[in-house]
């Protein structure tokens, strides 16, 4: 075992070379990150969800809606990831509960990193869920563990019932998919719910799948039960492990990654 | 384009190992899946920019790209599947286990010997 990384290490002797075989994921660095997150998340009683999707999805305005339902049962704050602005920012703490803008600039998806330092300007000890609103992309987001314990994955009526599909990356890796802007379906014909759900299927990914729409309210009390059902599961289980707060523990935990 | 984000994660995982041993590196062999979300040819791109003034500089890259297989919870077959179809190929069922595919690994790396490092030092 490599004491500097971790990885299964081995040397094979050839006369006029040295090889080494690694075996080592690429992201682990991040994973480790990822994993000291949720410690933080954990150590604190603290359930955190990580929302991806498509720009335009609606995530910012499910949050909007969702906030002003739950924010007389759970103190919940948000972590923002956006290449510029901080506009969604704003749009929250409008809703009267504390955000954290992470502007990544040029990068395409949020990283265990930049979650870990946004991490430091919320008063954990304070919240009982955080929102991390990823960066606008169904490609990118799939490949980095940010230390969440649940993925929801938005997929609007505009789209194409078809994403999945196209991008099972993201898809596969989901606890949760919302089909957002339903009160627009009567307006568009190729739009068909039960075909999205099959793609996830076809993922063998066995995630809800709750059409709704925020701006319209339309059946946000299906995605409010899950929400409640996944925090009160979640913090069952934070509490036969729980640890003094504070701490930071930077052993190696075998939990589920952003997408497995 | 978070290929060069996993490209420098890469290259600070080999000076992580090359710390440790002599001789410059000649190859470094990468195993990713179809369902690892990077695309391969985008990593062979960045991969001699992100090398530029690291131990890998000059270094070649093989990726060996695997193949998805899954295991059906019904049936139990072990079949080859799709990015976008992990049903049982034997009986079509979605409720399968991945059990390869999603590799995203380092899997070698070849140094060049100690000898050969020190004759070129000489020229």
């Amino acid at each position: 075992m490599c004491e500097t990384c971790g990885c299964t290490v081995t040397r094979t002797g050839a006369k006029d070379a040295a090889t080494v075989e690694v075996l080592g994921r690429l992201l682990q660095t991040n994973d480790r990150v990822a994993a000291h997150n949720r410690d933080h998340f954990n150590s604190h009683c603290v359930v955190a969800f990580n929302l991806m999707s498509s720009p335009g999805a609606g995530k910012t305005a499910l949050l909007e809606a969702t906030i002003d339902v739950l924010k007389a049962d759970f103190r919940i704050a948000v972590i923002e990831g956006d290449l510029e602005t901080d506009n969604d920012t704003q749009r929250i703490r409008a809703h009267g509960v504390p955000a954290v803008q992470i502007t990544t600039g040029s990068a395409c998806h949020l990283d265990a990193s930049m979650v870990h330092d946004a991490l430091h300007d919320l008063p954990l000890a304070l919240l009982d869920i955080v929102f991390i609103e990823n960066v606008g992309n169904l490609v990118c987001p799939a490949s980095f563990d940010l230390g969440q314990h649940r993925n929801i994955v938005l997929l609007s009526a505009t789209e194409g019932d078809d994403k999945p599909a196209k991008y099972p990356v993201m898809f596969r890796g989901a606890d949760l998919v919302l089909l957002t802007k339903m009160d627009l379906i009567p307006f568009l014909d190729d739009f068909d719910p039960l075909s999205a759900e099959k793609a996830v299927r076809d993922l063998a990914n066995a995630a809800p799948v709750i059409p709704l729409s925020a701006r319209k309210a339309i059946n946000l009390e299906a995605w409010e039960d899950w929400l409640r059902a996944e925090v009160a599961g979640i913090r069952s289980s934070q509490d036969a492990t729980s640890e003094p707060h504070g701490i930071h523990h930077h052993g190696h935990h075998h939990h589920r990654p952003a997408v497995a | 384009m978070h290929e060069l984000a996993i490209c420098q994660a890469l290259i600070a995982q080999i000076e992580n190992i090359a710390g440790r041993q002599a001789g410059r590196i000649r190859q470094v062999h990468l195993g990713i899946g179809p369902l690892a979300g990077v695309e391969p040819r985008l990593l062979a791109d960045a991969y001699p920019l992100v090398c530029a003034g690291t131990v890998a500089e000059g270094s070649q890259l093989e990726i060996e790209e695997t193949n998805i297989r899954v295991r059906c919870r019904v049936c139990g077959a072990e079949t080859v599947a799709t990015p976008n179809r992990l049903i049982c190929g034997a009986c079509g069922d979605w409720h399968t286990d991945l059990l390869a595919g999603d590799e995203l690994l380092l899997l070698k790396i070849e140094f060049e010997a100690r000898e050969d490092v020190a004759e070129v030092a000489h020229v």
